[in-house]
């Protein structure tokens, strides 16, 4: 219990962070004010300012958007496709379409993902909504399998027989009967491919192709710190806390409850 | 065994040909006219029409696609546009950088992972388990590339230890080589050994209740003696398994941190070749990686079945 609360403090910080940034920020994001650049963390600039006067916490907050933002829509993405997927093959457990959706996932289990979201982003051209389309794609094998997985657990439950008996066709069953006992684990992996599309995320923007300036991101930010980093340490320490602390909650918030809802490994231990 | 490696080699060929037809696609189809694509907006139509030549591109999507392959069967990746010398060269200079660094990242997870998994196995609910359990939390949490700035800053810009980036060859004596991979080791190591270390101890805590593992504490063995001659080799099972995944991940997904160290290896070649639009080289090395992805899968299922023989009659 006390893995969620934490977990879930830590993300509200930046999901509060980043709501806050639509309407307010200490600075002005877009304003650069030369005079005042790489200043250390003072009263003024609580995170210091970077290599053009920007305020740190100001441009952390609204990085905290684009991060989240990205993350979430990647999950959604994953969703949307896999959960119906694993439904399907496991409603058509045995044939030759669960054969065809599985493959398939393991097929994009089989490419290096940050790989080909870089070369999705090169032939596509670097922005946001093609580093989210990347991250997504990613997603959709491990919320299909998930989904098939402990669908097929319970296509063997009597009351599952018993809506069949009463009539009930494979799809109405999936989404009456099936969807909502999966939907714990749902949460769970959705929390966890939440914290890696941040990571990605971050990954992305550090090479150049995620969200182009001069809208703040966390990795973009990074990327701007590496060549000041013996001058400026600063610029580097804080979107990297930002990135640790809200990957650490979702993965604190995951893990707390994947117990909560299965006593059994709370016994264990995991 | 046999009948499990033949179905096994089945759907590694299928699984090679749908991965090409997919690469290729996008490199050859979706960016439209692959020759304007890489020679950029600005380029002459008599430029255009000389590098489409050279591409063979005036062929059919088909001819196109069967020359690829078959020159990949034959070992020739095609030229590079932008270096103007065979893929096949290229990647082989490339190699002797990537291969040894995610030998050594690999050789550093699991000389750390181990030991830290059992000991927080062993240990379950104890100060010594829960501090490695945070502390692996913090690994996964952390963006490699960031612990590799950190890092680039302590020991090399302010210890002097090593240097900030870049590789002397092997050339320079295995031992400046392996100094110059140190870091980015390190780096690429930090998140998958708190991977495999949690691994590690969940498997060896499930081996640990089985009922098996009571029975040798109840025939007279002491914990240790069950842990070392029952437990570990059954849990290791799992962690295998994450192991050739996070080769392969290794050995593809190191791009990010050769570019920290400015590295020349394989993940910075297809980098620096999306970045100089040079699709002959995007698409060969993309496949290889892959190739080596699905092939060190492949025998990761195949060792998985001969350590565990149950695995076989499933299939």
């Amino acid at each position: 219990m006390r893995n969620i609360i934490v977990g879930l403090c830590l993300t509200m910080v930046f999901a509060l962070a980043a709501l806050v940034s639509l309407v307010w920020t200490p600075f002005d994001v877009t304003q650069l004010d030369i005079s005042s650049k790489l200043q250390k963390p003072s009263a003024t600039h609580w995170f210091g300012t970077d290599h053009f006067g920007r305020d740190i916490l100001s441009m952390i907050m609204v990085g905290a958007q684009t991060s989240i933002a990205v993350a979430v829509v990647a999950v959604v993405i994953g969703m949307g496709f896999g959960v119906p997927l694993g439904l399907w093959a496991a409603a058509k457990r045995g044939s030759l379409l669960d054969e065809v959706i599985m493959r398939g996932n393991d097929l994009v289990f089989a490419f290096p993902s940050l790989l080909i979201a870089i070369m999705i982003t090169a032939v596509f051209g670097p922005s946001a909504i093609n580093a989210i389309i990347a991250i997504g794609i990613f997603n959709i094998p491990v919320f299909a399998r998930l989904t098939r997985g402990a669908a097929l657990s319970l296509w063997t439950r009597d009351y599952i027989l018993s809506a069949r008996v009463s009539g009930k066709g494979a799809a109405r069953i999936s989404v009456e009967h099936i969807l909502p006992n999966v939907m714990n684990l749902l949460i769970v992996q959705g929390t966890i491919q939440f914290s890696l599309g941040i990571l990605a995320e971050a990954a992305l923007s550090y090479v150049g192709l995620g969200v182009q300036p001069p809208t703040p991101s966390w990795g973009r930010m990074l990327a701007d710190s590496q060549t000041l980093i013996s001058l400026a340490p600063h610029m580097a320490l804080f979107p990297g806390f930002a990135i640790i602390l809200t990957v650490l909650g979702l993965n604190l918030a995951g893990d707390g409850l994947r117990d909560l809802f299965d006593p059994r490994l709370r016994r264990v231990g995991r | 065994m046999l009948r499990y490696s033949l179905k096994r080699l089945g759907s590694l060929l299928i699984s090679l040909i749908v991965a090409s037809l997919v690469i290729f696609a996008c490199i050859e189809v979706v960016p439209g006219d692959p020759a304007s694509f890489m020679l950029g907006i600005n380029a002459q139509p008599d430029t255009i029409a000389a590098l489409r030549d050279e591409l063979g591109l005036n062929a059919s999507i088909y001819e196109r696609y069967v020359s690829w392959i078959s020159g990949m069967l034959t070992g020739d990746l095609g030229t590079s546009y932008t270096y103007r010398s065979p893929v096949t060269e290229i990647v082989a200079e490339r190699l002797v950088i990537s291969l040894p660094l995610a030998i050594y990242a690999l050789t550093l997870t699991v000389l750390v992972a181990f030991p830290v998994g059992v000991l927080a196995a062993t240990r379950q609910g104890s100060k010594t388990d829960i501090s490695v359990m945070g502390a692996t939390q913090l690994g996964v949490a952390i963006p490699n590339f960031w612990f590799a700035m950190l890092m680039v800053l302590v020991f090399a810009i302010n210890l002097r230890w090593f240097s900030a980036g870049g590789f002397p060859g092997w050339d320079a004596g295995f031992f400046a080589a392996l100094k110059a991979l140190t870091l980015p080791a390190i780096a690429l190591a930090l998140p998958q050994a708190s991977i495999l270390a949690r691994v590690m101890r969940s498997s060896l805590l499930d081996t640990l209740s089985e009922d098996y593992i009571r029975t040798a504490r109840a025939k007279g063995l002491s914990k240790r003696q069950a842990l070392w001659r029952h437990a570990l080799r059954n849990a290791l099972i799992p962690v295998l398994t994450i192991i050739g995944l996070q080769f392969s991940f290794l050995l593809a997904g190191a791009i990010i941190i050769e570019n920290v160290f400015f590295l020349p290896g394989l993940g910075r070649l297809v980098f620096q070749a999306i970045s100089q639009r040079d699709l002959i080289v995007v698409e060969s090395v993309v496949m290889l990686l892959v190739f080596a992805v699905i092939v060190v899968n492949f025998l990761v299922d195949l060792a998985y079945a001969w350590v565990d023989p149950r695995l076989r009659s499933h299939a």
